[in-house]
């Protein structure tokens, strides 16, 4: 299977749109790539992570997105082109360095890229990135096709370089992590050469690598700016198709490039229907726009998220003399277009057929009829949990019973990774709060300061070992600094596992598979001088009372839940920790008592309940042999062997 | 050279988190791009590990590149690696002319009643055109593990004939994507795909 370092310039491959991403720095000569995962943005890294030592430039995984954005920036000041690429919400991590940044103006090429994930598919919000570039100045582009994806990242270097200033593309996950053809470019294969000085000087004695003389420089960047929309006006990744005349123009941008010809083309309407797509997405291409308004009295806006092309064209029409058209516009503001969540070509259709007031059928009304009149019993949607020997499902088992025997009301502020699960049945809801990364611990060292209040509640911070490193640490910090009382717990499973197992500062391993010095967590957290606990959570019981003893301290105290990933366990070793079965002749069905705790509560994918029997049973195809199960069933019925 | 039934031919594969629908959509979706074909696939990523409901959407033409999402209603063919899932994409994408071929092997979901295997199998017959049931997890175990079920629906896929690719065209990418140790086994099941479908 071909990576996106293939040398084979006109041919075609099968790229999602994170590679053809990668393929496009790589086509652009960068040297330098940082990133921290988050989904749907991952993949950008991870590519060009996997070819970064053939290819002879530098990659790494940052310990968060606003450090590999500072990294990559660095690059950029040596003279070296650089990405950074991250989801919607790094965006926000990164906004300190982004808007002081654009004063200053770069070095070499420096490209970030943003994924972001309408309908939150993988994501704790869906917000819409593209805002940033209107607010802080930033020419953003906005890919419509894989082959664009390629192509305008290629070109967002020069286009930085030009411009002096950082260039932004914004993707979605329908373009991230959707696959389609890409037609390949030449690879440039010229050494990088890195020296600071060279580029750094502004005037003799002042660097240029600070935002000193804001309002002076921030008048310069409107100036790039004005400069950026000129070269956007003839841009090729801005086109029309349609009619000279429409009684219908749509303007759209990204992954609605496609519903929206889909659109069309289902409700055949080419004839009477245009569609400006446009790929310069900020500044916009004013005088394109102002031209293509005279072609139709509506207007259809179709974009993902926010109204952000809708408000800004409306901006720029308040502003055309009296005599120019003023269409009518269509969109979200008008309620032909959702505001919230991903868009797809049913929605465009249902949107342009209300508009020309046309009736569209998907099916014959027959078949839907047959359709609709399956019962939903036969379908009964699937809940996401852990995977079959997650070592989460184990340590919230743990927690769920601590907090009972604690007896105190005691409950668990939560982070983002897997275990952001816990909020529902996968973790037995322990979860109660659940914001953004790091979150968890700093809710916590607020409600720990509140016993003057009257507050008595233990709290449980949990955060993954990639959060931990990410942001929980100054938390933790505060924590103990302010006297605050609560326990946090890191869920060490050696691994981002949300992302893809990505390595971190705790795993002793690079982006480039590099062997690195391990940052123990255990002695940092101890360092801190703080208690730090180490437990197994597959050992239910230690991990139980470890809990309760940490819930009836005062102050911080530390517990490292560690268990690999079961993911990355059973990828190198290939086989179960445990053969799992179900002894029928213990097992007591119904009859138990229990209220079938192994199918029903503790909710393993490999438990399953025989109807026919009464009784439960291991499926064999999905059990992990984790064998926590073994030590729930109140009967000893669950049997584990070593393998 | 056989030619798309239709343009675009819209695919949608089905199943849980972590039963491979990602592997075989790109495997089919490589095998179109081979030959000279535009293909788009929109996967659902997320749940990919988490026992949810997982699809590809995989859309193949000669004219151009399409959008990863199909239209409600109007998928050609579906593929599917479990039953329920099977049935639940029949009904929002289903037409009177879509041909299904589905594993038979139910994969259940935690903390909730899971339906007849009859009253499913049924269900999914009375919306298709056509359909082709097969026990792929079965055979998958008697070829050593449960995952040779995506390779053998592959093989159904191809043995169907309801593509315009052969096991000639299928033989390359089925070679680049598999370790030189998964090889073998992935052709058997490939086989005992094709076989399967051929007696009906």
């Amino acid at each position: 299977m071909a990576g996106i370092d293939i040398d084979a310039p006109g041919t075609t491959e099968l790229f999602i749109g994170n590679e053809a991403i990668a393929r496009g720095a790589l086509e652009a000569g960068i040297g330098f790539a940082a990133a921290y995962p988050g989904t749907p943005s991952t993949e950008i890294m991870e590519s060009l992570a996997s070819v970064a030592k053939k290819m002879n430039f530098y990659a790494e995984w940052s310990v968060n997105e606003k450090v590999a954005f500072e990294t990559a920036a660095g690059a950029s000041f040596a003279g070296i082109r650089a990405i950074t690429a991250m989801k919607q919400n790094g965006v926000n991590v990164i906004s300190d360095f982004l808007a002081n940044l654009v004063v200053s103006g770069i070095g070499a090429g420096l490209v970030l890229v943003s994924c972001d994930d309408p309908s939150a598919i993988s994501s704790s919000n869906e917000q819409d990135t593209r805002n940033i570039a209107k607010w802080l100045d930033i020419p953003l582009l906005e890919p419509g096709t894989f082959q664009e994806a390629k192509d305008m990242t290629k070109w967002a270097f020069d286009l930085a370089e030009e411009l002096d200033t950082i260039c932004m593309i914004r993707s979605v996950t329908r373009i991230a992590h959707a696959r389609g053809n890409v037609t390949l470019g030449e690879l440039p294969r010229k050494e990088h050469k890195a020296h600071f000085d060279e580029i750094a000087s502004f005037t003799p004695t002042l660097t240029k690598f600070a935002p000193v003389l804001s309002a002076w420089k921030h008048q310069q960047l409107h100036a790039k700016l004005d400069k950026a929309q000129e070269i956007f006006e003839p841009s090729p990744f801005n086109w029309y198709r349609g009619p000279d005349k429409a009684e219908l123009l749509i303007i759209t941008c990204g992954s609605c490039w496609l519903y929206s010809l889909e659109a069309v083309n289902a409700l055949k309407l080419e004839s009477k229907v245009g569609i400006l797509k446009l790929g310069t997405i900020w500044p916009l291409p004013q005088k394109l726009i102002e031209k293509h308004l005279s072609k139709s009295q509506k207007i259809l806006v179709v974009e993902e998220i926010d109204p952000f092309l809708e408000g800004s064209i409306k901006e720029l029409v308040a502003d055309l003399p009296p005599a120019s058209p003023h269409p009518t516009f269509y969109g979200k503001r008008s309620g032909h277009i959702n505001a919230f969540g991903e868009l797809n070509p049913d929605m465009v259709i249902e949107a342009i057929a209300r508009i020309m007031d046309i009736t569209y059928e998907s099916r014959p009304a027959e078949y839907s009829k047959k359709a609709e009149e399956v019962p939903l019993t036969y379908m009964p949607p699937r809940l996401m949990t852990f995977c079959s020997g997650c070592p989460h499902r184990a340590t919230f088992w743990a927690i769920k019973n601590a907090l009972r025997l604690d007896g105190r009301d005691g409950f668990v502020t939560g982070d983002i990774g897997c275990y952001s699960m816990a909020l529902g049945p996968a973790g037995f809801c322990q979860v109660r709060t659940m914001y953004c990364m790091g979150a968890g611990a700093g809710i916590a060292s607020g409600l720990g300061k509140l016993g003057q209040f009257g507050f008595k509640q233990p709290v449980l911070a949990v955060c993954g070992d990639s959060t931990f490193f990410h942001a929980t640490i100054p938390a933790l910090i505060n924590g103990i600094y302010n006297q605050s009382n609560f326990t946090l717990i890191i869920l060490d499973n050696n691994a981002t596992a949300m992302t893809g197992f990505q390595p971190h500062p705790g795993t002793g391993m690079t982006a480039m598979e590099e062997p690195t010095k391990v940052v123990s967590m255990d002695t940092l957290c101890a360092s801190l001088g703080v208690p730090v606990e180490v437990c197994d959570p597959f050992d239910l019981k230690n991990t139980t009372e470890t809990l309760l003893k940490a819930m009836s301290k005062d102050g911080i105290k530390v517990v490292i839940m560690r268990r690999e990933c079961e993911l990355v366990r059973a990828r190198r070793e290939k086989k179960p920790l445990y053969k799992v079965h179900v002894d029928p002749d213990k097992c007591l069905g119904e009859a138990c008592g229990c209220d079938r705790l192994c199918t029903r509560v503790f909710g393993c994918l490999g438990l399953e309940w025989d109807k026919e029997a009464g009784k439960a049973k291991i499926d064999e195809t999905v059990c992990a042999g984790c064998g926590v199960c073994a030590d729930i069933c109140p009967q000893g019925a669950i049997i584990k062997e070593a393998v | 050279m056989k030619m798309l039934t239709k343009d675009p031919l819209n695919l949608i594969i089905v199943g849980v988190g972590g039963q491979g629908n990602v592997m075989i959509s790109s495997l089919i979706g490589r095998a179109f791009i081979t030959e000279g074909y535009f293909v788009t696939i929109g996967e659902t990523y997320g749940a990919s590990q988490r026992g949810g409901s997982v699809m590809s959407h995989v859309r193949i033409s000669k004219e151009s590149q399409y959008s990863p999402l199909i239209p409600n209603g109007r998928a050609d063919i579906i593929l599917g690696m479990e039953p329920v899932e099977t049935l639940r994409i029949l009904q929002q994408f289903g037409n009177p002319d879509v041909i299904t071929i589905t594993n038979s092997k139910l994969v259940h979901a935690i903390g909730i009643e899971y339906p007849d295997l009859d009253d499913v199998v049924e269900a999914i017959k009375k919306l298709s055109a056509k359909l082709w049931l097969i026990n792929a997890t079965d055979e998958a175990l008697k070829l050593g593990s449960a995952i040779f079920a995506n390779t053998i629906l592959i093989g159904a896929l191809i043995g169907s004939g309801i593509l315009p690719l052969d096991k000639e065209s299928l033989d390359p990418i089925l070679r680049e994507s598999f370790p030189e140790e998964k090889l073998e086994a992935n052709m058997l099941a490939f086989n005992k795909g094709m076989e399967l479908v051929s007696r009906g």
